[in-house]
């Protein structure tokens, strides 16, 4: 168990550092200087936009050479500054981020914990129906297949724009401002049934054909065959193989999550959601090193975590593993 | 457990009441000048602030009213020079902060030294100029220059905000230029109240020192300005009333104004007033850019017109060769002789003419002329990408320019990459009016064309992003700067228009206007044409030019 998570572990804290280096290099490549957002249209005196343009170049530390500023990085991360945002310059970029990401989380956790229970569920109920399974194989893959900020593009168009039944941008009205009222929160969960739908119905797709497919296979198994020829009814060995069916679906839970957040982040532009998707393209728009740098560390941060959580639940539920690392098998 | 229950119930409908709904007749909703989510109430940093820190919480000693060419006191009583290197300044007597405090000369005299100690902000410059500032009194200062900068100082005196030094004495650096300042303490008559993501809410501060000093009572309770990203929600909001006041640029306004009955500065085409000039400036160290004639030529080339009535919909005017906007303050110094002499207009005869006398010759026969030397040549024009009225702009511009045989391509790189060829000065030519706005002082647009110090600079934000060199223009500048003498200032004036005319580093083409639309629905009595008592504008900066004045007049209806 403990050789188990140390070599996990170490994989991590590799995985990490690599991510997070590829992180502070990609938007130094992009065209242009985060400076220029912060004095752009200042149209003031030509000497005050020179002090202020040296100011901010050295208050921002983007005067020293690269590989200072990378060593300068990794120093601020590891005592948990992630600087300060220049699009919503002075902000800090973790408070930032602090403020959207309850609006991601809003739909990315019940988009997937429900998508996994429901899909796993759908998957297993309709593998061997022959007639369900005709009908529900092509809706699955069609979900499944579609790009997720396609899948919300279409939602809009289709429950905005053509039937005029949910709002298609922002995380609340115009009109209102947040306060916890009936109002509020109703109009509130209104614009979030479209980002939330498009999420919860293309992840589904992938969770129940992976689940049909597996208890397809776990029918077929020995141990179904047996349970059958001793007469153990259907629903018992379907639980049966439920139980060993779900296994791969955790792995592929842990594989998907990359994805799964990626997912979300498009879908949060699609619809102008305020979430961290959202933020972190105003970033890019703006040139906004450190507030890409931020958001994209707590996405690696977060996928990273959530796999690590995934290795050691997939130890709970698989005793083949657990004792596979204490040689007791 | 009932009891929990009953708590329970009583607390959620105390929340439900607290999310209150402002009296739509008392709140001005304001669109146009914020663009990001609010998050910066500093008046030491205000290019980066919410519109209004400067104009509504903090206040500058004077306001200038481009209408008129006035410098009108606000915090001062008024201001002279009593010597040639002398400024008197007085003081009005019974202001007072948000906070109750009085607002007296030490924080005046704490706003200006406090940039002595700390060289970063951003007017600490001054004190290259500025020798010392004596107190001859309580209400009175004297500023004592050792090198006088009269057009300058003017434009400082309605910029700097004057901040209360019982607050800022205590900030460090770093705290002064990196605060947020969420609570900001002002002098105004507003204060912050709330905001969020989309908009910032601005209360009526009832114990403002102007109430009574000034005899005005700003109308509106609350001040709401709202963050809109696309101008089609701006349109629908107008026609809806849920805007009252909009500072966008808006298409189709002459549609707008015959539909819905939109207010706007004046009744018929432009509707706008202008603001800044447009322009396009030409990067001089690039063949065959770097030839005066063969820009002269392009400036021929130009159909400006097309532009207005094509991007525009005639709600912006072709500008005067020398790009001087025509506010009484500039028009003032107006050389016309020099116009008349070194001017161009649109005539494509003329440009073909031109660059045949250069030997720009098409000989492949290809369409497009090769140099002189028959190499074949093409430049580029850009512009940002989605600013559709400048997209179309430039598109016309390389139009006209291929048709006199000038190969230019419109290219529409995302801003941070225009901004990065614009201050970098890696383009070709460029379409901008960043540094050639309304301001007190002619100075300032001749600065957005020739700012000297743009030549040595990798980046430079402040104009001149053509990277045009003269010895002359800087001396003419520096003399224009100091003048205060109207005769003075019209010789430079018409040195510095020679030499643009001539050299055209920057063509300038039309007036951008200050957008203006107001929904009457709920306020009236709107500033007009035919009501001109204020400037109209809600942008930032724009407050002290008489913005602020809009609130003080106009009525619940």
């Amino acid at each position: 168990m403990r050789k188990y998570l140390t070599k996990k572990a170490i994989i991590y804290l590799i995985t990490f550092f690599f991510a997070v280096t590829i992180d502070w290099v990609i938007p130094r490549f992009m065209p242009g200087n985060p400076i220029h957002f912060l004095i752009s249209r200042f149209a003031t005196l030509p000497e005050s936009v020179k002090v202020i343009q040296s100011y901010f170049t050295q208050a921002f530390g983007l005067d020293k050479p690269l590989h200072e500023q990378y060593l300068n990085f990794w120093r601020a991360l590891l005592k948990g500054d992630f600087g300060i945002s220049i699009y919503l310059y002075p902000q800090p970029v973790a408070k930032v981020i602090a403020r959207s990401l309850p609006y991601t989380l809003i739909v990315l956790l019940p988009a997937a914990l429900l998508s996994f229970a429901v899909g796993n569920r759908l998957g297993a109920f309709v593998a061997r129906k022959r007639k369900l399974d005709n009908f529900a194989l092509p809706i699955f893959y069609t979900l499944t297949a579609a790009p997720y900020f396609w899948f919300g593009i279409l939602l809009a168009w289709l429950l905005g724009v053509v039937f005029r039944l949910f709002p298609i941008a922002g995380a609340y009205s115009f009109a209102m401002t947040p306060s916890f009222s009936w109002r509020f929160v109703v109009n509130f969960l209104y614009h979030w049934v479209l980002p939330f739908s498009s999420l919860f119905l293309v992840m589904l797709g992938g969770w129940a054909i992976g689940m049909r497919n597996m208890i397809i296979y776990e029918l077929e198994a020995n141990y179904s065959r047996y349970l059958e020829s001793l007469g153990a009814s259907q629903s018992l060995i379907r639980r049966y193989a439920y139980r060993n069916a779900i296994l791969p679906q955790v792995t592929g839970l842990a594989i998907q999550l990359g994805t799964v957040v990626a997912g979300s982040l498009t879908t949060e532009i699609v619809f102008s959601y305020p979430g961290i998707g959202y933020i972190l393209m105003q970033g890019i728009l703006n040139q906004d090193y450190f507030l890409i740098q931020g958001c994209f560390l707590f996405i690696i941060l977060g996928v990273l975590i959530a796999n690590f959580l995934i290795d050691i639940f997939y130890v709970i539920i698989d005793p083949r593993i657990r004792k596979s690392y204490t040689g007791e098998v | 457990m009932k009891k929990f229950l009953v708590a329970f119930v009583v607390l959620f409908f105390v929340a439900a009441l607290m999310g209150q709904v402002f009296e739509r007749s008392k709140t001005l909703y304001v669109g146009g000048g914020l663009w990001s989510p609010p998050s910066n109430w500093n008046p030491f940093t205000p290019w980066n602030a919410v519109t209004g820190t400067i104009g509504l919480v903090y206040e500058t000693l004077f306001l200038y009213d481009p209408l008129n060419d006035k410098f009108e006191p606000w915090l001062a009583e008024s201001g002279s020079w009593i010597k040639p290197n002398v400024f008197q300044l007085k003081l009005r007597k019974g202001l007072r902060w948000q906070d109750g405090k009085p607002l007296t000369i030490d924080d005046v005299v704490f706003t200006f030294e406090i940039a002595k100690k700390y060289t970063s902000i951003s007017y600490s410059p001054i004190w290259n100029w500025l020798e010392k500032i004596e107190k001859v009194d309580d209400n009175t200062l004297n500023f004592v220059f050792s090198d006088p900068r009269y057009q300058e100082w003017g434009q400082q005196l309605i910029s700097i905000a004057i901040v209360p030094k019982h607050i800022w004495e205590k900030k460090t650096e770093d705290e002064v230029l990196q605060g947020a300042n969420e609570k900001p303490v002002g002098s105004g008559p507003y204060y912050v109240e709330s905001w969020t993501d989309d908009r910032n809410v601005y209360r009526k501060n009832p114990d403002w020192w102007g109430i009574k000093a000034l005899g005005l009572d700003p109308k509106p309770e609350r001040v709401v300005i709202l963050r809109v990203l696309s101008n089609n929600v701006a349109v629908g909001m107008l026609m809806k009333g849920e805007l009252d006041w909009s500072n966008f640029f808006l298409p189709g306004v002459p549609v707008l104004k015959k539909g819905y009955g939109l207010h706007t500065w004046y009744e018929n085409p432009p509707y706008m007033l202008p603001a800044n000039t447009a322009g396009i400036y030409i990067n001089v160290n690039k063949y065959p850019l770097s030839i005066p004639e063969f820009r002269r030529a392009m400036a021929f080339a130009i159909n400006t017109q097309k532009i207005v009535e094509r991007a525009f919909e005639n709600m912006v005017t072709v500008s005067n060769p020398a790009g001087i906007l025509p506010l009484p303050g500039f028009m003032k110094y107006y050389p016309k002789e020099v116009v008349d002499k070194f001017g161009f207009k649109y005539d494509p005869e003329t440009a073909k003419k031109m660059l045949d006398e250069l030997g720009f010759k098409d000989v492949d026969r290809d369409g497009f002329r090769e140099d002189p030397k028959g190499n074949k040549f093409k430049l580029t024009i850009e512009c940002p990408y989605g600013w559709t009225d400048w997209m179309v702009s430039i598109q016309s511009i390389a139009e006209d320019l291929r048709a006199v045989g000038i190969n230019v391509e419109a290219k529409f790189p995302d801003y941070s990459k225009y901004a990065d060829d614009l201050y970098g000065g890696k383009f070709d030519i460029i379409l901008n009016n960043f540094q050639t706005g309304v301001s007190s002082t002619i100075w300032s647009y001749f600065n957005g064309v020739f700012y000297p110090d743009a030549v040595e600079a990798e980046y430079a934000y402040a104009g001149n992003f053509g990277r045009y060199n003269n010895a002359e223009v800087r001396a003419l500048m520096d003399e224009l700067n100091r003048s205060r003498d109207d005769a003075k200032i019209r010789q430079a004036v018409a040195k510095l228009t020679e030499i643009l005319l001539k050299d055209l580093p920057f063509i300038p083409l039309w007036y951008n206007g200050a957008w203006f639309q107001a929904s009457e629905q709920v306020w009236t009595n709107w500033p007009s044409e035919k009501n001109p008592y204020t400037w109209p504008i809600a942008w930032g900066g724009h407050w002290q030019l008489g913005g602020v004045k809009v609130l003080f007049n106009i009525k619940a209806k």
